[in-house]
């Protein structure tokens, strides 16, 4: 890149040295720690700081300790139940704001858009506040148990997919589903052969986000949790705060390199330039 | 193709109210089977709101529309025997040409090998064959319009509406679809009605032009009588050009008319205007009907002699701007009254536009059937 | 076109298939929660688990005590500290992705956007890893500070004593650089798709009419980009302002911030009513918050 050096044009703010070494250092500051978390996760010490070796013994360890197995697995399953409902109703609820004018429609939209705003500690407190008083059930089995964390992060999943969803919506060129009913389409025939393609990209996005949000929130699962069931964030914190052991980074480069591999199924899906417009 | 044409659109005192606005006022109109119908105006004017009623996705506040002995009032737009070709095109960006063109009938449950056959057929009519796996992604402006033709056109409808078909294409590209559109309305034989705010596209292509203004219809004829014989002012003014000039009605006689214009002078007709005597009117003259004469009077004087009395259809001014176009040099002249009149001149020899520079005075005359006189 | 919006009476059956799980589960599991929330703020105490709702203002009169008033202020200067270093380290980056070339402009927003989602308390846990006494942000510091060292008795100085690692940790310094760490990804983005907007040629048009780099950035493109700017502020103040998880492990007995002490209320004080208060104090500021900002882009309206 340096070899065939053009003159530096004015505009090529990227090609200047001072701007690369910002660039540079930024990305050091953000990707530093993790892959120095990563890198230590294979450490043959109990003490992070000096490379003793490889190893994946902490690994086992992480994989054999049943209640981060156990958080690790009831994370997942909330958060996949937790992106379905808040795909399917963020997704109608963008539809909703987008398609039609009724009474109230402002206040409907604000509110919407309330639970993005609303600090985590706030809407952790609301729910633990709501579950005592309707006396949610706590002792319920597997996956019943999880339904009030669940609950929570929908309310809170659910407004960023309709944001997404929306945003797409108003590239639709209302006349395509206007062909598609002039053609013959019936109303719902038009919704499936036009609209719902056309959106496609932003419920992939909305789900990736909801996906991501759910299973990284710690704040509110840490109020709506009961005293039995544990999610990975969770865990995370107890483990971190009592008694930091090298497991915690092995757990912790598994969950980022489940995040990555979910990044490049989301590129493969739908392109970097997808990925980076829907944001 | 000349037996006698039945309405096949009857539009009947429709109205369209948006709210306080009203889009459409009042608008009766029949629309021919088999014809090339334009409706012409500026943006704004309603004729898209007349076009999207037609269609079925707006609905008349008032008024009826029957389309082929049938009212619409209650027919919503995919039960209707029209399709549409919109302003964008509106092909399917997820769909590849065939799917798209298949569409409707894939909709209306029509078998395969029908279908493919129909498809074949559609794309072959507008020039598409071997486009069949494209994405509308990988296709020009013009070729996703023959797209959205194809798929029209495919339903056999009885009448195919277009919105501003045209508008998206550059130059060249347009005046090759005009031609291409009205060829292939007269291969199909369906009814076309297209909504165009530019009056080069609407004469070239239609058989019957409906000029809208606010809403209303300002003038409804040929393409020619439009030009020629315009009923008011806007028309005068939207379709072509014009130089319109303010006068009293003198004289008003069954073979002949004169007008007493304080800007221009006197203008001599050859016919009647029926209008009342000593009324305010307005004298439309086309520049291309103007002469101009170098240097000195005596030419246009006798020129102007030959179908007029003395004194009429004459005109002196100053040449204040010119331009070259090529084919025509376009001059704007500052009558004696100081009034400015346009002026254009075809170029029949290499040299003509060499005749006349600014700041030449020079003398004009027009023929007796040349002047439009417009009572409103 | 104009006329949109369909009037939903006149597609009453499509509007209720569409409207009712949303609105009904807005309902169910957000507005009434919260109204839950904000009538406990008006209650006290009544037995152990038991609060009875008596209207009292106590609870708001408790949170305008200085005690609670300086955890707030602090909250505030906290998180408009996080915002400024983000914006200040934010905007040359966000810079660099508008002016790259097209193919790897993708790229550094991937790069940008990767830790943004990575887990929040795997990101601090691995900040704190580094940060720790034995971590590497201590070793690098040691060996500036041996290099010192060495470069006195070089001039024939005394040498330095011996380094003692720092406690980099669990102070404000760390909530600060924490909270930085956490949200800059959220400053980048908004500051890029408004410097993407910017019309370049505007910037050239400002170089060739003799203004030099600096005078464009301020008399052109942070003008230009203020909207991308005021979204880049509101998105990181907002959740900075609220921040619970970075405080709670990176900061010490003095770094506390407000949702520190909303959930001291109900996981340890048990005082749910002056909980609930002190939440719905932090959602108002909330709310003044988003009126400034959206006063300020009507005025932009207005003045246009």
């Amino acid at each position: 890149m340096f070899g065939r050096s053009a003159p530096i044009a004015p505009l090529e703010y990227t090609r200047k040295l001072w701007m690369r070494s910002w660039v540079g250092l930024t990305l050091l500051f953000l990707y530093a720690p993790l892959l120095v978390l990563m890198i230590f996760s294979f450490n043959d010490s109990k003490r992070n700081v000096v490379w003793k070796g490889f190893t994946l013994k902490y690994y086992e360890k992480a994989l054999n300790n049943d209640s981060l197995v156990e958080a690790m697995v009831n994370s997942l399953t909330i958060a996949f139940l937790a992106t379905i409902v808040s795909l399917v109703i963020g997704a109608l609820a963008a539809v909703m704001l987008w398609r039609f004018r009724f009474p109230l429609k402002g206040l409907v939209e604000g509110t919407i858009s309330l639970p993005i705003i609303v600090p985590e500690i706030c809407l952790g407190v609301a729910f633990l506040i709501f579950f005592a008083k309707v006396d949610w059930p706590t002792d319920l089995a597997w996956p019943l148990n999880l339904s009030a964390i669940t609950i929570a992060h929908i309310t809170f999943c659910f407004p960023f997919v309709a944001m997404v969803v929306r945003a797409r919506l108003a590239s639709f060129n209302k006349e395509e589903e206007e062909a598609a009913k002039d053609l013959g389409a019936t109303e719902w025939q038009a919704f499936r052969d036009v609209l719902l393609p056309h959106i496609k990209p932003g419920l992939i996005a909305g789900a990736l986000l909801a996906f991501t949000l759910s299973l990284d929130d710690f704040v509110i699962t840490f109020f709506t949790s009961g005293p039995d069931t544990i999610t990975f964030p969770v865990k995370v914190y107890s483990m971190v705060r009592f008694s930091v052991t090298p497991e915690v980074n092995a757990a912790s480069t598994i969950l980022i390199v489940l995040t990555v591999i979910l990044t490049f199924i989301a590129l493969k899906l739908q392109g970097v330039k997808g990925i980076a417009q829907t944001h | 193709m000349t037996e006698t044409k039945q309405p096949i659109i009857q539009i009947r005192n429709v109205s369209k109210r948006f709210g306080k606005v009203t889009a459409v006022d009042n608008v009766s109109l029949d629309i021919l089977a088999g014809e090339f119908f334009v409706l012409l105006g500026p943006s704004g004017c309603g004729k898209t709101t007349l076009l999207r009623m037609i269609a079925g996705f707006e609905m008349p506040t008032e008024g009826q529309i029957i389309i082929d002995g049938q009212d619409m009032s209650l027919v919503p737009p995919n039960k209707r025997p029209v399709n549409m070709v919109f302003q964008s095109y509106a092909v399917f960006p997820h769909m590849n040409v065939t799917d798209n063109v298949g569409y409707g009938l894939r909709i209306a449950g029509v078998g395969k090998a029908e279908i493919r056959e129909r498809v074949q057929e559609a794309l072959e009519l507008v020039k598409l064959g071997g486009f069949e796996d494209r994405m509308p992604d990988q296709m020009s402006g013009g070729q996703r319009q023959r797209v959205a033709l194809a798929r029209s056109l495919v339903m056999r409808p009885k009448v195919l509406l277009l919105d501003e078909p045209l508008s998206a294409l550059d130059a060249k590209l347009r005046a090759q679809m005009q031609f291409e559109l009205s060829e292939l309305q007269e291969k199909v034989g369906i009814t076309f009605v297209t909504v165009t705010h530019d009056q080069d596209e609407a004469l070239s292509m239609a058989c019957r032009i409906a000029v809208v203004n606010k809403g209303e219809i300002a003038q409804l004829a040929p393409p020619s009588d439009l030009y020629e014989y315009p009923a008011n002012r806007f028309v005068a003014d939207f379709v072509g050009s014009v130089n319109i000039f303010e006068g009293k009605l003198t004289l008003d006689e069954p073979d002949r008319a004169a007008v007493e214009c304080p800007g221009l002078g006197k203008v001599y007709l050859n016919h009647g205007v029926t209008g009342p005597h000593g009324a305010d009117v307005w004298v439309a003259l086309r520049p291309e009907k103007i002469y101009l004469h170098v240097p000195g009077e005596g030419k246009a004087i006798r020129a102007a002699a030959q179908d007029a009395p003395e004194g009429h259809n004459l005109a002196r001014g100053t040449i204040k701007g010119m331009s070259y176009l090529g084919d025509i040099t376009l001059y704007e002249i500052q009558l004696e009254g100081g009034q400015m009149i346009r002026v254009s001149r075809p170029n029949l020899s290499r040299h003509d536009q060499e005749d006349f520079t600014w700041d030449d005075k020079v003398s004009m005359h027009w023929r007796a059937d040349s002047p439009v006189v417009l009572l409103s | 076109m104009a006329g949109a919006l369909q009037d939903w009476k006149l597609q009453k059956k499509p509007f209720v298939a569409i409207a009712t799980a949303p609105v009904f589960w807005l309902i169910l599991f957000f507005v009434a929660p919260m109204a839950i929330v904000w009538l406990y703020s008006f209650g006290q105490n009544a037995g152990p688990a038991d609060i009875d709702i008596s209207g009292t203002l106590d609870n708001y009169k408790r949170a305008t005590e200085w005690l609670y008033l300086s955890i707030f202020l602090k909250s505030f200067a906290v998180a408009a500290l996080t915002t400024l270093i983000c914006l200040i380290v934010g905007f040359p980056v966000a810079m660099a992705i508008t002016f790259a070339a097209p193919k790897w402009r993708p790229w550094m927003l991937l790069g940008i956007m990767l830790p943004f989602w990575t887990n929040l308390l795997i990101r601090t846990y691995a900040l704190m890893a580094l940060m720790g006494t034995n971590g590497y942000m201590n070793k690098g510091l040691g060996g500036l500070w041996e290099g010192a060292s060495w470069f006195r008795t070089l001039v024939g100085m005394q040498p330095l004593e011996a380094w003692t690692p720092v406690q980099l940790l669990y102070n404000n310094f760390a909530v600060v650089l924490g909270l930085v760490y956490v949200h800059l990804p959220f400053m980048v983005l908004p500051l890029y798709s408004a410097l993407d907007r910017l019309d370049k040629s505007l910037i050239e048009a400002s170089l060739d009419l003799g203004a030099g780099h600096f005078k464009t950035f301020m008399k052109v493109v942070v003008p230009l980009a203020a909207p991308g700017i005021v979204a880049g502020v509101m998105i990181t103040l907002i959740p900075a302002l609220g921040a619970y998880l970075t405080p709670d492990l990176m900061g010490g007995t003095d770094s506390q911030m407000i949702a520190n002490v909303i959930e001291r209320q109900f996981k340890r004080a048990n005082d749910w009513p002056f909980g609930a208060a002190l939440s719905f104090l932090l959602i108002y500021a909330m709310f003044i918050l988003i009126a400034l900002q959206s006063m300020r882009a009507n005025k932009v309206k207005e003045a246009r």
